[in-house]
């Protein structure tokens, strides 16, 4: 019972780092009708960027605490936002107009590039990453680990969504984000900057990867060029779960998965960990296309 | 008529081979070895443009069905203690080879249900996934070696197999899309919804694209399982399909000849950069984008005219002697 108890409490601490993510994906697939194959990979320089900042900040800041980690992860989110204006600048926006397919490309080429680029600029080898807060232990029994980590991961997961909801929902710019992922041609008929939106929308995506970054580098504390490709395909499946498109899908499919994956790794086999969202996805693309909360899109020739 | 000339073709290409392969011994282990890999990615390449190029259906999992076919015929021919250079050997190396192939082709169609329903990334994503899939199962069965790998296959692929091989298949995907039938493809990829309403059953030819695509791709990975003699899961995951899937870009998504040159030119690019061996993928994954963003019809564009590239060159080289180019 309290090892079943454990497991949920590791898959919801994944599952918030997933549907951080997959919140990513969403949000530009919403308003593009693309998925950014380099999400992932921003995911990782977020994780990069907290590594190389962290030992700068800990002698300013007078050692690690919520105040460091804090500033960390808000560099991290300003430089991975940067990153992902850049990239849809630089690969996606010349290629707006063209076949759906050019673009799918391009993502793989950015993906492939970040990955590999990173292992050049990084190295190949894994990187110990900092602990930024201490991690306290509340229970330690013999059945139940309770870390501060995992409510930290959930707490501030929480939090971010939250700050989504109240920016996508409430805000000026959130409200020109809705019109625009409802029709492109109307949305710049009123007024609005069809570029800035999708820009804002990639800062604000890839924001959110490079603290989702952060908080898996707190929970799994080694780094690499290539850790983005699978947590970056799971937020896909995520988002494809939950109705991409769909921001409170994009975290209850995060939730989902997180959860499977960790019952799948502690009750059947670690093998299939990477292998389970995979099936999930085909399923769920085989029975419901438009996934738990999407609505269904005829196609208009 | 043209078929007539097609079938002479190819006879004459399989002669040219068998003469060639008279002489793989004179050639360098080093060349020899590049050379066959450039016969085995020519037919990876060339099975997924059938895919991709033609069909227009985005798949991204190449390399799983590359593994079935390596695993399968590995398996055949290992318990059938095949040796080369017997007799016996080579008729059943041959349908070994054909076995992986069908193995793959299965599995192309199970590929190939989803990708009724599914377009562009999500079909990109999903064969991704089944890809990685067919990989985890495949190192978890103890049977196959797991993530150890499949060791003691017996070098049966040779030149002569693997050219027949790229010959043989080359003709298949020129002759099958350049048929009456074969229009369709083109119909399916150019506009699934026209193609619907003046008949073309869309989801046939998907699913055509696909078993025949997995069933080649099959093959390739028995004659790589045969020619490196040690498969593992990891030397078929996704950068394997990846691979692949840029060497149909950059030649050309549906441009035949293309494609084979493009797979020759990025077998030899990392052996040609073996000092800069490092920024090996980096060069792919900006190939990639810009090849999309200046040239997304590929290096060739649609066909590659080698009459007219050959009459280009001569022209650029040729002194220019009345002063007009």
């Amino acid at each position: 019972m309290s090892e079943l108890l454990q497991q949920i409490i590791n898959g919801i601490s994944m599952g918030s780092i997933y549907a951080l993510i997959a919140l990513g994906y969403t949000m530009v697939y919403g308003i593009l009708r693309f998925i950014n194959f380099a999400h992932g990979d921003v995911f990782m320089v977020g994780a990069f960027v907290g590594f190389y900042v962290a030992p700068l900040l800990i002698p300013i800041t007078g050692g690690s605490g919520l105040l460091t980690a804090l500033l960390v992860m808000l560099i991290a989110m300003a430089v991975c936002a940067a990153l992902g204006v850049a990239i849809e600048w630089l690969a996606y926006r010349p290629l707006r107009s063209r076949p759906k397919l050019t673009m799918l490309i391009t993502a793989i080429g950015v993906s492939l590039f970040l990955e590999y680029g990173g292992q050049l600029v990084f190295g190949p080898d894994p990187k110990p990453f900092p602990a930024l807060v201490p991690s306290t232990m509340i229970v330690n029994s013999k059945h139940l680990v309770l870390n501060s980590n995992a409510l930290v991961v959930i707490g501030t997961a929480l939090a971010l969504m939250l700050l989504l909801r109240y920016v996508v929902f409430r805000t000026r710019m959130g409200t020109a984000m809705r019109a625009v992922s409802f029709d492109h041609r109307a949305a710049s008929l009123m007024g609005i900057n069809i570029d800035s939106v999708i820009s804002f929308t990639f800062a604000l995506g890839s924001g959110l990867a490079a603290a989702a970054a952060i908080l898996y580098a707190t929970v799994y504390p080694s780094i690499n060029p290539l850790m983005g490709l699978f947590p970056g395909l799971k937020a896909f499946v995520a988002a494809v779960l939950g109705g991409i498109g769909n921001l409170y899908g994009a975290a209850l499919g995060g939730l989902i998965i997180g959860l499977l994956e960790t019952l799948v790794t502690g009750y059947i086999s670690p093998v299939y960990r990477d292998a389970i969202s995979f099936a999930v996805l085909i399923l769920i693309l085989l029975f419901r296309p438009s996934g738990i909360l999407g609505h269904h899109e005829a196609e208009k020739v | 008529m043209k078929r007539h000339r097609s079938k002479l073709y190819l006879i004459a290409v399989l002669a040219a081979v068998g003469i060639i392969a008279r002489f793989e011994t004179s050639i360098s282990p080093y060349y020899y070895q590049i050379i066959i890999y450039i016969g085995i990615n020519a037919v990876l390449a060339s099975s997924l443009n059938l895919i991709n190029g033609f069909a227009g259906q985005f798949s991204l999992g190449h390399a799983g069905f590359m593994a079935l076919g390596a695993y399968t015929s590995a398996v055949i021919t290992s318990a059938l203690h095949l040796a080369p250079r017997t007799i016996v050997a080579y008729p059943l190396f041959a349908l070994a080879l054909i076995g992986g192939g069908l193995v793959a082709a299965v599995f192309g169609l199970l590929v190939g249900i989803p990708s009724l329903r599914l377009k562009g990334d999500y079909l990109a994503i999903t064969t991704l996934g089944l890809g990685e899939i067919i990989r985890v199962i495949i190192q978890s069965l103890d049977f196959l070696g797991a993530a150890r790998g499949f060791t003691g296959i017996a070098k049966l692929a040779d030149f002569f197999w693997v050219y027949a091989v790229v010959a043989v298949v080359v003709f298949t995907i020129a002759n099958l899309v350049s048929s009456t039938y074969g229009k369709g493809f083109l119909a399916v990829r150019d506009d699934e919804i026209a193609a619907e309403a003046v008949g073309i059953d869309a989801t046939r030819y998907k699913i055509v694209a696909f078993v025949t695509g997995a069933f080649f791709a099959g093959i390739a990975g028995g004659l790589y399982a045969h020619f490196v003699t040690y498969i593992n899961p990891s030397q078929f995951g996704f950068l394997r399909s990846f691979e692949i899937v840029v060497m149909v870009v950059v030649g050309g998504m549906g441009n035949i000849a293309g494609v084979i040159v493009a797979a020759a030119i990025l077998t030899i690019l990392p052996e040609a950069l073996r000092a800069v061996a490092q920024y090996r993928m980096v060069i792919y994954a900006l190939l990639l984008v810009v090849i999309m963003i200046s040239r997304p019809q590929g290096l060739f564009g649609r066909r590659l005219d080698l009459k007219r590239l050959v009459r280009f060159l001569i022209r650029r080289s040729a002194p220019s002697g009345k002063g007009t180019a």
